[in-house]
């Protein structure tokens, strides 16, 4: 299996090759069909893979080449395929091949078909790229890689400004975080010489907890994270980055690419178990982003942005509990969630083809009937995300609440109650979507239809996931055996002995289990009164809200206060720099040399009086002064 | 010769320094000041003789003959610069009715 | 085999080209430069990648002073025999849709300037040197002045006199260490067995400092290159910003620091602390530009900066890095320029805010601008990123160790976000959004163009994939000119 394990990036590189050069002459069914099927292929030797791994519980690894050499520092072209990132890579093929399959009908009558299908094989490519690397560098490359194919795919309708601003806006709010991780890198091979995994982890653990280059590592990397995961302060770019097509919303801003950072720091593990410091910071900006993000969510209007904010605060969860050292935990819910969150967004994007393109729930309504499919899959989804047992979300994210509890209560509880308000705006959308009056034009009223197959096969795969995929990490107080967590055991062995068990009384996890589900339940008959049965409906944009309501709806008005703090001050600096500083300071000093000669000798020229004797006047006077010179000068006057 | 030089050594060196110095510095004077052409040429042949006389003395002093020769060039040299010197001068008259050299000033800037 | 047929053919061939009439000059001088380059590739291929000086002529020149024509090859010359005769090639192409007056001057310049660089990249002798550098800068002079836009003259008068006053500088540095030297040569070898103390090093140091800061261009004697960049013709500005800056990098590798290392470590931090200024000063200016041509120009400043500060940290990544980042920035920023002279040319402007939705009716443009531009922001697997990470790395490695901190390192990591910032907005502004009538007509590019584009696209590809070949080339040479300078004199 070994030799095939390079067939699994490169079949979706060759998939992007194809489909960008036939991106014209191609018809729009072989491009999807060749653009579906490799990351088919690439899913069936992924899942050869998962198995050779399981059953021999030994990591592949294998080296291809040196990409280079510095030094005695070599960069070899290396891939590791652990448990990690066989999870990881059965992720990102099947999702991946799920959401493949429903854009061939979601983007059938886009006439940029063929360059779709191109970047997201591309997108493919690098997201295994940056799972397989047996280093930080292979990681380095998909992850900049997966950047800018988020970075293609947002500005696909690049006509659109406000859309090429999305683009942007992700781009560079990433590279923010790149520069973290890329000084980590540097960092890393400062330290420990080198940055292959195999040889950095072991050295690190015979490290003492909390030294100063392990803080300083942890924290770059983690600044990576925060960007690509869109954790706080970088996270405003993740709702903007909606302006893309909705599986590009499922693929790369839900499922895969913004866990990257989850995978790294979970990769590197033994790093941060060793720096409690970062840890407690991870815990603390994660639990802020699962709150601010669900506070916002609450409030949106847009059936996009409000799934866009539930990811950022699922992603909060995920490193609250990378925070309190539920690296299984985290995990676990990168995998529950990159099934309902995506089963939401491709179901948000059958409603809009539905809907013909209208993404606004206050002109939704009464759908339930209309698309049948889609409403019982996207409720799936949504009970699985609320945290509703037996569905997916309920176990992972009770192991993440479990573990906060035993870190600390506080923890527990803000991320109680973020679960609840996770509850309440994800049925709040459900309501106003499916339930109440139509709201719509008759136009779209008529338009009306259920998706083809190729879209509502994904959403029902999608859904079995999000109801079963819970199963592979019951805990044990449930009567479990959590096999995940059995399985992932070899990655995080060290860092689990060093932090040790966490004990929690049986009664009192039942009574932690038992608070959250109630919480859930009674945040969504909350949402069901107001929505369905009452059938309010939020207000135009016209209107005035409330001042807590506005704040919310306007993001914390984050955007207007980076506008305000980063990019205005940056662009009067600019402004300053050229106008100021370059032309009038700088250029000014070396014109003014030059004029300061033409103005000089524009002077002297003027001793030059054609006056003959006041030129033997000065003749005399310098005879003079170097006959004085000569009689004095010499011996010191 | 010999008694020459003895009447010679009779007058110290120092007063033939300071008698040329003292025409040396009316003829600068005298360029300098004066705007008529021929008392400025006049000034310059000051100056020249004050060398001369200078070189004399202490041709004579040092028993050298070598400063002596020196005077024969100058002279020479003088009398072939009066020529040239004032030829240009009436010419400068011709064209000018003046031979005020503050008119001549147009060699500038 | 000696170096010397790579330094005579471009001068014979200048000649034959500028006695050429219009219409055919071009085409000669693509074949005498692709012949320039079969020859260097021939180099390549017999170049034994150790760190001696192969291919080396020595004849006596004017030897009542010590002067040889004394030049060679080792691997450190042979990246910038391989970037120049790479590049003019490339130039010569993306000037094929211009109709210059009086051709043959035009292409019998660029290649005479051609020829000047090489004899800066590969002499050995200090006064051949300085003549190979000054020949350089006659040419583009007289591509500026003749072929340029409005104000040229003005500018062009301001460009020559500014780095001829830097050069000055050096040639009075050269003399000096002839002076100094024991057996009265100028050769190189000679002057770096000199050992001077601290305080004439330092003098030798700021000699060279000068001209080659002026000549990359260095923050803060930047200020001729974005007028000379805007006003020069588009040949002009590539010849300028893809080769002959390198001049002045080269000559710090070669000539500055191993002439004065205590003199160069005596002022390291300063030098340092200039190169990370630019990168940061730079890229902050070129976010409000609004002429294309001078954003590109500034962003070369910024670029530059960067490799400045690799070199000054004087470790073999930072030095390694410049190496390759030479390479690759000379092909991006012929790359850019090439991307503005297409739409100037087509539309007679280069206002960025006059422009927009090109991509849409030009998607082959809009992929190779794409690609250049991620190799400018030096995205993984393409030929920016090796450089730019081997260069901050080397800045990281020396922040680390002289100052026990990130500080230098972080800012001049900032290259990597603000490049994305003033990229990407002049990509939106330009390629995205709505056309309008100005742009709406925008034909794709074909023929030539298009075979250039791709031309570029694909050694920026390439040389992102695969970048090992290249650096392995310098590897032996600047490994051993880091260790014998840091051996010899670690502060």
């Amino acid at each position: 299996m070994d030799k095939y394990i390079w067939l699994i990036p490169i079949l979706p590189l060759a998939g992007f090759v194809i489909n960008g050069l036939g991106r014209n002459s191609l018809s729009k069914s072989v491009i999807g069909f060749i653009g579906s099927l490799i990351v088919l292929v690439s899913f069936g030797l992924s899942l050869a893979v998962f198995f050779q791994v399981k059953s021999t519980g030994v990591p592949i690894n294998v080296n291809y080449f040196t990409w280079f050499a510095v030094g005695a520092l070599k960069f070899p072209f290396a891939f590791l395929i652990d448990q990690l990132s066989a999870i990881m890579l059965l992720i990102i093929t099947g999702v991946g091949f799920l959401i493949h399959l429903y854009s061939i009908g979601y983007m059938h009558d886009d006439e940029g078909f063929g360059k779709f299908f191109a970047y997201l094989n591309l997108f493919v490519f690098f997201m295994l790229l940056l799972v397989l690397g047996s280093n930080y560098l292979i990681m380095f490359i998909g992850w900049e890689g997966v950047g800018l194919c988020s970075y293609l795919l947002i500005g696909f309708w690049f006509t659109n400004p406000d859309y090429a601003d999305a683009a942007k806006k992700a781009f560079v709010m990433n590279r923010i975080g790149d520069l973290g991780f890329l000084l980590g890198i540097f960092s890393i091979i400062y330290v420990f010489g080198s940055i292959q995994f195999a040889e950095i982890f072991p050295k690190a653990a015979t490290m003492k907890s909390g030294a100063g280059p392990l803080l300083i590592i942890t924290i770059l990397l983690f600044i990576g994270a925060c960007g690509k995961s869109a954790q706080l302060p970088l996270f405003t770019w993740l709702p903007d980055a909606m302006a893309g097509p909705t599986p590009v919303s499922a693929l790369i801003h839900a499922a895969t690419m913004v866990t990257a950072g989850i995978y790294m720091i979970a990769r590197s593990n033994i790093l941060y178990t060793l720096s409690p410091f970062t840890m407690e910071l991870i815990a603390y900006i994660g639990l802020a982003t699962a709150l601010i993000a669900a506070l916002i969510a609450l409030t949106q209007t847009d059936i996009k942005k409000v799934l866009a904010y539930s990811t950022v605060s699922q992603l909060g969860y995920m490193f609250l509990g990378l925070g309190v050292g539920a690296y299984t935990g985290a995990f676990f819910h990168v995998l529950t969630h990159a099934f309902f969150k995506a089963l939401l967004f491709l179901g948000a994007g059958s409603v809009i083809h539905a809907m013909s393109g209208e993404q606004d729930m206050r002109k939704m309504g009464a759908l339930k009937g209309k698309i049948k499919t889609t409403f019982t899959t996207m409720m799936i989804g949504t009970v699985a995300i609320a945290g509703i047992p037996p569905f997916a979300g309920f176990f992972s994210k009770d192991e993440i609440l479990a573990h906060a509890y035993a870190h600390s209560p506080i923890f527990w509880a803000v991320g109680v109650l973020t679960a609840m308000l996770t509850s309440f705006y994800m049925f709040r959308m459900m309501y106003l979507t499916f339930y109440g009056k139509f709201r719509g034009t008759h136009e779209q009223e008529h338009h009306l239809h259920e998706s083809p197959p190729t879209m509502t096969i994904p959403l029902i795969v999608l859904a079995i996931l999000s109801i079963l995929g819970g199963f592979i990490g019951v805990p044990e107080v449930l009567h479990g055996h959590h096999e995940l967590a059995h399985f992932l055991e070899p990655v995080f062995h060290k860092s689990n002995e060093i932090l040790g068990e966490h004990h929690l009384s049986e009664s009192l996890e039942y009574a932690l289990m038992a608070t959250s589900v109630v919480l859930a339940f009674a945040a969504m008959a909350y949402a069901y009164m107001k929505y369905a049965k009452n059938g309010s409906v939020p207000v135009a944009d016209t209107e005035e809200r409330p001042a807590l309501t506005s704040l919310s709806y306007h993001k914390f008005y984050l955007d207007e206060l980076y506008d305000f703090i980063v990019r205005k001050p940056l662009d009067w600096l600019s402004t300053f720099f050229y106008n100021v500083i370059d032309k009038l300071g700088i250029d000014g000093l070396v014109n003014g040399i030059g004029r300061g000669t033409i103005e000089t000798s524009k002077g002297l020229r003027l001793l030059q009086t054609g006056n003959v004797g006041f030129y033997i006047f000065i003749m005399v006077l310098g005879i003079i002064a170097v006959l004085l010179y000569s009689v004095f000068g010499l011996t010191k006057i | 010769m010999e008694s020459l030089t003895n009447t010679m050594h009779a007058v110290p060196l120092n007063h033939y320094i300071l008698l040329s110095t003292i025409i040396f510095a009316i003829g600068v004077m005298g360029v300098l000041i004066r705007r008529n052409a021929i008392v400025i040429f006049m000034s310059v042949e000051l100056m020249l003789n004050s060398v001369n006389l200078l070189l004399t003395a202490f041709s004579v002093y040092r028993g050298d003959a070598t400063g002596q020769v020196f005077v024969f060039f100058i002279m020479a040299l003088a009398a072939a610069e009066v020529a040239v010197g004032l030829a240009i001068i009436v010419m400068i008259y011709r064209n000018t009715n003046s031979i005020d050299i503050n008119v001549l000033n147009r060699l500038k800037w | 085999m000696t170096v010397s047929i790579l330094l005579f053919l471009p001068i014979v061939a200048a000649v034959i080209t500028a006695l050429l009439k219009n219409g055919i000059a071009k085409h000669a001088a693509l074949f005498f430069s692709v012949a320039q380059l079969v020859i260097a590739l021939i180099f390549l291929s017999k170049f034994v990648p150790d760190a001696s000086t192969q291919f080396v002529i020595d004849v006596p020149w004017i030897s009542s002073y010590g002067i040889y024509f004394s030049a060679g090859i080792d691997g450190i010359s042979m990246v910038l025999v391989l970037l120049t005769t790479v590049l003019v090639p490339l130039i010569i192409l993306t000037t094929y849709q211009h109709q210059y007056k009086n051709e043959g001057a035009f292409y019998g310049l660029i290649l005479f300037m051609q020829a000047g660089m090489l004899v800066v990249f590969t002499a050995l002798d200090g006064f051949l040197f300085y003549v190979g550098w000054e020949a350089a800068l006659i040419p583009i002079y007289f591509i500026c002045a003749l072929w340029g836009g409005e104000n040229r003259i003005r500018i062009t008068i301001k460009f020559f006199i500014y780095t001829f006053a830097g050069s000055l500088f050096m040639l009075v540095g050269i003399i000096y260490l002839y002076l100094q030297s024991p057996d009265k040569t100028f050769d190189i070898h000679n002057f770096y067995k000199m050992t001077l103390d601290v305080k004439h090093q330092s003098w030798v140091f700021w000699a060279f400092f000068l001209a080659f800061a002026i000549k990359m261009p260095l923050f803060p004697f930047h200020t001729w290159q974005p007028d000379t960049y805007t006003e020069a013709p588009s040949g002009g500005t590539m010849m300028l910003s893809g080769i002959m800056l390198k001049m002045g990098i080269y000559g710090v590798i070669r000539w500055m620091i191993p002439n004065a290392p205590l003199g160069f470590f005596h002022f390291q931090a300063l030098a340092m602390i200039l190169g990370v200024i630019g990168v940061v000063y730079a890229s902050i200016i070129a976010f409000k530009q609004k002429d294309g041509k001078r954003l590109v120009a500034y962003s070369s400043i910024a670029h530059v900066g960067l490799i400045a500060a690799g070199i000054f940290a004087w470790n073999i990544a930072g030095v390694q890095g410049a190496m390759i980042q030479m390479l690759n920035h000379g092909i991006n920023v012929v790359g850019m320029f090439f991307i503005w002279d297409i739409i100037s040319r087509r539309l007679n402007t280069r206002e960025i805010d006059q422009l927009g939705g090109i991509a849409k009716v030009a998607p082959r443009f809009a992929i190779g601008f794409l690609i250049i531009l991620l190799g400018t922001v030096g995205l993984p697997l393409t030929n920016g990123f090796i450089g730019e990470f081997l260069l901050l790395k080397g800045v990281f490695d020396f922040s680390v160790q002289h100052y026990v901190n990130l500080v230098l390192a972080i800012i001049a990591g900032l290259t990597i976000i603000f490049g994305a910032v003033y990229m990407l907005r002049m990509y939106k502004n330009v390629m995205q959004g709505e056309t309008n009538p100005l742009t709406a007509t925008f034909a794709d590019v074909s023929g030539t163009e298009k075979f250039t584009l791709c031309l570029i696209c694909v050694l920026v590809i390439a040389l992102g994939i695969y970048p090992q070949p290249i650096l392995h080339i310098s590897e032996a040479a600047v490994t051993q000119l880091v260790n014998q300078i840091g051996s010899k004199f670690t502060m």
